[in-house]
């Protein structure tokens, strides 16, 4: 067995060995999905080995090389960044293996180009997850917006153009715009962009002080992949991608890495204590409040299915914005568990989605009455991941729910506890309403009956599901959530030095 | 009397003696080969230098044994030091990737006179970078000036316009050259003395208006030839018009020596007793280098032609450098140092790029570029990866820029410069974003002005232009070389010119 601290290197170095592998079996697509799922099982197990360590009390640290004098690539594993990793790698072989069902189902061009970027954008995800300082967790965000770029602007046509634009604008012009300064402003006020228990701030309060709370607002808009509002347009528009890059990316390594960055700021940077004392993250509080319930609201209103998951992404995605931005110990609990609950709901949605559109072709909302008769299996995966991300025990997503309004409750912000559960309930009207029209409504065209047998709930004489391994990784998530709900106090307990526990 | 101790004028001597060589060689192949040889010996003897320097301390050479303050004095220090290495390195790459391009670009019975002013123009900057006397750098300023415009017009076979362009330049570089020399009398006048170092020791105690108006004639002159935003109006179309290979060489080096000069004279002539620095940082370096930041990238972001579009960003860029230089911090002064000579290895990449381009499309118009990554795959990435450079992204040289200036920046308090720092970028990542998009997402023209055969340009251009874009990415991660010579340059500077530490 290897040690946990030369895993974390590894584990950057692999993924990039299978992209040229796989560049290399252009010609070989069976090979080639091998290498890419070789890839994904070592992977896996380098995870497990610093998810382990870190679970053990170590803390695997390897440093790469110094950039500038004081500013080193440099790596740590720590409990929220091992559990990122664990669930970037562990989701990439679900989704690889999903996307070979729906990239061959599906008939697509360039899969070459598109495993290779897949492995790009892991391996910069791992960067992300094991940063010990800002300055590298910055060099692998950047990486991962490039390498994300061409599976985004995968089709090549003018929709994908446009959507490449505003992804790559978006993103871009906020980490360079707002985060890079906010980074060297750090670094200049404190000498350190270390990745600290307590926070680096609190021992330069003076000079932090009064600008703490615009230093906190470069950090959250310019972490554009947490999608707050104003800075989410990038996420809808990434929905031109092929559904697997939405599966995995835009409900995963991407927007997770956004908000692992936000708590890692808030718990690392900042410190929970520091922002509490000087009440620098109440209005980013308001903010996150309000982006959770609008984007809510534009969910809705979205018929087409992926464009409505992205809002809901964009909602949830605020919540562990929001977690953070409590400046309570459950509030951090909190945000740290929705990104593993909400990662394995949300993909679960997104690739019933694609399943959907491999089977039959349709992307809106209200062409799917009907369709869970024929489709009971993707349904019912469908079914459990919503109800995970309404936060509806047994599934996984009601924990990171619970603690969120006990953290409001600490932070004495009872209206936070509304607004939660004002979401929840737009949640079940704009979710749950999907499975529940598709297993009981009539088909919404003109005189059109049910398919299969008058009467029956489920045809199973006559299922048209989506090939099978477009089926059971959704399935493989779904399951993921409920049982993720019956280890919370392990999670709690392996996530607990984040909040200065043992 | 040994070679070694020698070295000091071999970068000099050896280059202008081989130029007039060039002349006398057969058209073809032995001009060039001639002309690389040399370019090759000349920064093989910078990196000698560079060595010695970083080693054993300041060098001083006497020309003919004549000692300063009479005779002229070679004085190499860690700050020029970096810039020759980086002049000849630059030179040495430009002149093998030359061939093909000026083959198709200048008129065959020009190509030994090509070479001879390539190798010209090539010591005259070294000369001006190299020289501890002040009127020696008048006399290398002229020498490269005029080679450079011949070099422009020397474009005219595939555009006549290179002709108004090398005009243009020729008489707004002599107005700058001469503002410059009448700078310099100014001094002579109140100090009699040209040598640098005389120079400063003379000057103490001068702040009378004879000294303040050769420090004013100094900077305007000095302003002109680096193009200093609004200043620049020669530079697009010099660019854009003059061969190719001229421009990549030229883009990357010829407006950085002029920065060198101003640093020079501000810091190591004059010094901070003087008050009139302190204001021109203030009220001259700091306003102008902040609108040619975004004056000219903006102005960059609406150019049909790519090779002008990088030139309007070359304007913009050297914003940058007087930006760092005008926080009069050592902070300030490395970050200009480093971007310095992070920005010629950028600029020098995709010009180079353009003129891969040009080669087989024969034009520079962001049209020639649609589909190009499936015409060029390999120039369309060095385009890429030195234009994501240019943009400032992490692992290359232009993240390693943006993160010293801002640091500049925020530590000298000027917070609002360092988001006009990276607001500008953002422009930067608008245009260069608009020609990676043209170059990836577009499909190719089949017939037509644009259309091209799927064919890479030559190895002898595809090896020098990747040669400057690993090093793009290369000392994107290593500092060692940039950053720590440029710090301690910047120490130095900063301690001979009195300012804080």
């Amino acid at each position: 067995m290897i040690s946990a601290s030369l895993a974390i290197p590894l584990s950057l170095a692999l993924p990039l060995v299978g992209c040229i592998a796989i560049w290399l079996l252009d010609k070989h697509p069976n090979l080639r999905e091998a290498a890419t799922l070789i890839t994904g099982a070592i992977l896996l197990v380098l995870a497990l080995t610093i998810f382990g360590a870190v679970g053990g009390g170590e803390q695997p640290e390897h440093v790469l090389f110094e950039v500038i004098d004081g500013l080193p690539i440099a790596f740590k594993a720590e409990p929220l960044g091992a559990m990122f990793g664990l669930i970037a790698s562990g989701l990439w072989i679900v989704n690889s293996v999903y996307s070979i069902g729906y990239m061959r189902g599906h008939g697509e061009e360039h899969q070459t180009r598109f495993f290779m970027s897949f492995a790009v954008a892991i391996s910069a995800a791992m960067g992300v997850a094991y940063a010990a300082n800002l300055f590298t967790l910055f060099i692998f965000y950047e990486v991962l917006t490039l390498s994300t770029f061409p599976l985004v602007t995968h089709y090549g046509d003018d929709k994908a153009r446009n959507g490449g634009r505003i992804y790559l604008g978006v993103l871009m012009a906020t980490s360079i715009g707002l985060l890079l300064p906010a980074i060297v402003w750090t670094y200049a006020i404190t000498g350190t962009t270390e990745f600290t228990e307590g926070g680096i701030m609190a021992a330069h309060a003076e000079a932090v002080g009064p600008i703490a709370g615009v230093l906190l607002g470069l950090y959250a808009f310019g972490i554009g992949k947490a999608a707050l509002m104003p800075a989410h347009p990038w996420l809808p528009n990434a929905m031109v991608a092929p559904t697997p890059v939405s599966a995995f990316l835009h409900a995963v390594a991407v927007v997770k890495a956004g908000v692992f960055s936000i708590l890692k700021v808030a718990v690392y940077v900042f410190g929970i204590d520091f922002l509490r004392d000087t009440g620098a993250s109440v209005p980013f509080m308001w903010i996150a409040a309000g982006s959770i319930l609008l984007a809510s609201a534009i969910a809705m209103h979205k018929d087409n299915l992926k464009a409505r998951l992205a809002y809901s992404t964009v909602s949830q995605l605020s919540y562990v914005t929001l977690g953070a931005m409590l400046a309570t110990s459950m509030g951090v609990m909190g945000g740290a568990m929705q990104i593993a609950a909400h990662a394995l709901g949300k993909m679960t949605l997104f690739m019933c989605a694609g399943a959907i559109y491999v089977a039959h072709h349709k992307s809106l909302v209200s062409e799917m009455r009907g369709l869970g008769r024929v489709m009971p299996f993707t349904f019912g995966a469908f079914f459990l991941g919503a109800m995970s991300i309404i936060g509806l025990p047994p599934m996984a997503g009601s924990w990171p729910k619970f603690f969120l309004m006990l953290g409001a409750a600490d932070a004495g912000q009872l209206a936070i506890i509304a607004v939660l559960m004002v979401s929840s309930i737009l949640n079940v009207i704009y979710l749950l309403s999907i499975p529940v029209q598709a297993f009981y409504m009539n088909p919404a065209e003109e005189g059109a009956k049910p398919q299969g047998a008058e009467g029956a709930l489920i045809q199973w004489g006559a299922l048209k599901e989506a090939p099978i391994l477009c089926v059971a990784p959704p399935l493989f998530t779904a399951t993921g959530a409920f049982l993720l709900f019956f280890f919370a106090d392990p999670l709690y307990k392996y996530l607990s030095p984040l909040i200065g526990g043992q | 009397m040994s070679i070694a101790s020698q070295l000091p004028v071999l970068p000099i001597i050896m280059p202008i003696m081989a130029a007039p060589v060039t002349l006398l060689l057969p058209k073809g192949r032995a001009p060039h080969l001639w002309a690389c040889l040399f370019t090759w010996l000349t920064f093989a003897a910078c990196i000698a230098l560079f060595r010695e320097v970083d080693m054993s301390g300041p060098i001083s050479y006497h020309l003919g044994d004549w000692a300063p303050p009479i005779g002229i004095e070679y004085r190499i220090d860690l700050a020029n030091a970096l810039v020759l290495l980086l002049v000849s390195g630059i030179a040495a790459l430009v002149m093998p990737f030359a061939y093909r391009s000026v083959q198709l670009e200048v008129d065959e019975r020009q190509t030994p006179l090509f070479y001879g002013a390539m190798l010209i123009c090539m010591t005259g900057l070294l000369g001006v970078t190299i020289t501890g006397d002040a009127f020696n750098v008048f006399v290398f300023l002229e020498i490269s000036s005029l080679s450079t415009y011949a070099l422009i017009a020397m474009g005219a076979r595939r555009d006549r316009r290179a002709l108004t362009a090398a005009f243009n330049y020729l008489v707004m570089g002599t107005i700058g050259a001469t503002f410059f020399v009448i700078g310099l009398g100014l001094l002579y006048q109140a100090t009699g003395t040209l040598n640098m170092a005389d120079l400063s020791k003379q000057l103490i105690g001068q702040d009378n208006r004879m000294v303040q108006a050769g420090f004013a004639f100094i900077l305007v002159g000095m302003g002109l030839k680096l193009a200093m935003f609004p200043m620049h109006l020669w530079l697009p179309n010099a660019y854009t018009y003059a061969p190719s290979a001229v421009t990549a060489f030229i883009a990357a080096t010829a407006t950085k020596v002029a920065v060198y000069v101003i640093i020079r004279f501000f810091f190591s002539v004059f010094n901070f007793d003087f008050a009139f620095i302190g204001a021109a940082f203030t009220y001259v370096l700091l306003p102008l280098g902040l609108l040619g930041m975004f004056g000219a990238s903006f102005v960059a972001l609406f150019q049909e032609d790519v090779k002008r579009m990088l030139a309007y960003s070359s304007v913009a860029q050297i914003g940058y450098m007087l930006l760092g230089l005008s926080f009069a911090t050592v902070e300030g002064l490395t970050a200009s140092l480093v971007h310095i000579f992070n920005h010629a290895l950028m600029k020098g990449a995709l010009f180079m790029a353009v003129a891969c381009v040009v080669l087989r499309a024969g034009s520079h118009s962001i049209h020639a570029f649609a589909g190009l990554s499936k015409r060029m795959p390999v120039t369309t990435w060095a385009f890429i990866i030195s234009g994501l450079s240019l943009i400032g992204v992490p692992l290359t040289v232009g993240f390693i820029s943006k993160w010293y200036l801002l640091n500049a920046a925020f530590a000298a308090g000027h917070w609002y410069a360092g988001f006009l720092i990276v607001a500008s970028s953002l422009i930067a990542l608008a245009y260069v974003g608009r020609v990676a998009e043209v170059m990836l997402l577009r499909e190719p023209a089949e017939e037509g002005k644009y259309a091209m055969a799927k064919e890479e340009a030559p190895l002898s251009m595809l090896i020098p232009m990747w040669i400057l874009v690993l090093a793009n990415i290369y000392f994107g991660v290593r500092t060692d070389l940039t950053g720590d010579i440029a710090t301690r340059a910047a120490e130095a500077l900063m301690m001979a010119a009195g300012g804080a530490p």
